[in-house]
């Protein structure tokens, strides 16, 4: 991959906590890094489209949300670590406040048949809607039938042998792992 | 033990098992927030999971009306802190560190390992949240359309949510 190309000079921190705070206060149904690309690459210019790529890949492999994590590696690539918090209180900022308002509401109305309705049918939606954009993904990024080895290991633990996360992590994330270990050209399988 | 302390404890955990974003991490979320801290119901983390999906940003701000619950608004700020911060810095330092691993064999390997075992996790909290969503066949039906539409077609998300709280006022209501 090409080297990261250099960013814009004059962008401020308050530039940057404004576009992060537009984008969190903006993004609806879950599609953060859609909204994210369209700003960042589209309007604003201050990455292109194989940087963005490239700090998503490390987005999703290390923990954390994905829109937050992008809002910490692109922050800092733009201005350092002031530059990292500021992306990452803009883009809470709106879901926070919101998130608190809301709660408090539901602390009071929340067993009203008419609101338990609602939330129960967004929730059903909801499951429809991760499933779909979890096989969007997997369309994309899992093309051997070893990683489907890996899936189906995961889910089966989770759901079935009920293992936390962190034992999970190390058993099969470490085999996954292990599996795609660097090789030399005599130790690869024939294709 | 201190609620306050508790909290930080528990979404701190959480927020470095994230692979795979928030979704990941569910069915831990729930066995400790529910079964092991008792803060709420199954049925109400439900709702509030619902509730961060009608706000804007990322769904997961969810985690700040658990923390609202349990301890006000300190309990709220706590929460949200204790489950950014960590990944946070996290990202930081290894976001800095990656670009020099550039030439380091195992750097794909460890990205190309976890990419199959996030999307296991991620389809294993969707199968907790199944649980306690897709209580009928109704809320089946209303799963399924949201699935096939937008594989179908380029409809904004946000919209199938809206559609999914009018199908449910309609079909949960009146019972």
């Amino acid at each position: 991959m090409s080297e990261p190309t250099t960013p814009p000079a004059d962008v401020t921190i308050k530039e940057i906590f404004l576009t992060f705070l537009i984008i969190g206060a903006t993004s609806f149904g879950g599609g953060v890094v859609a909204y994210l690309r369209d700003s960042l690459v589209g309007k604003r210019r201050w990455l292109d489209d194989s940087d963005f790529i490239r700090m998503l890949s490390i987005s999703q492999t290390l923990p954390g949300l994905n829109a937050t994590n992008m809002a910490v590696l692109v922050g800092d690539r733009l201005r350092g670590a002031a530059g990292a918090i500021a992306a990452m209180l803009g883009i809470c900022l709106p879901g926070g406040l919101f998130m608190f308002a809301a709660g408090t509401m539901y602390g009071g109305h929340g067993e009203r048949p008419f609101v338990s309705a609602m939330l129960h049918g967004v929730a059903a939606a909801a499951v429809g809607l991760i499933l779909a954009v979890t096989v969007q993904l997997g369309r994309k990024s899992l093309d051997r039938a070893s990683d489907l080895v890996f899936v189906t290991l995961t889910v089966t633990g989770i759901n079935l042998l009920h293992l936390s996360i962190p034992y999970l992590l190390l058993a099969v994330g470490g085999a996954a792992v292990w599996w795609y270990r660097p090789r030399t050209a005599a130790e690869r399988p024939e294709p | 033990m201190n609620q306050l302390t508790l909290l930080i404890g528990v979404f701190a955990y959480l927020s470095l098992l994230a692979v795979g974003g928030g979704m990941a991490v569910f069915p831990e979320l729930k066995l400790l927030t529910v079964d092991v801290h008792h803060w709420l119901t199954f049925p109400q983390l439900i709702h509030l999971y619902s509730v961060g999906q009608l706000s804007p940003g990322p769904n997961m701000m969810m985690v700040t009306a658990i923390g609202q619950r349990v301890a006000g608004p300190l309990g709220a700020l706590v929460v949200v802190i204790a489950f950014f911060l960590p990944s946070g810095l996290m990202t930081f330092g290894v976001g800095r560190l990656w670009v020099r691993l550039e030439g380091w064999p195992w750097r794909d390997a460890i990205q190309r390992g976890l990419a199959p075992v996030s999307i296991g996790l991620v389809i294993a909290g969707t199968i907790t949240i199944a649980k306690g969503a897709l209580t009928g066949w109704k809320a089946a039906v209303i799963a399924t359309v949201v699935f096939i539409f937008f594989l179908r077609s380029r409809i904004n998300p946000a919209l199938l949510i809206l559609g999914g709280a009018i199908a449910g006022l309609a079909a949960f209501a009146a019972g």
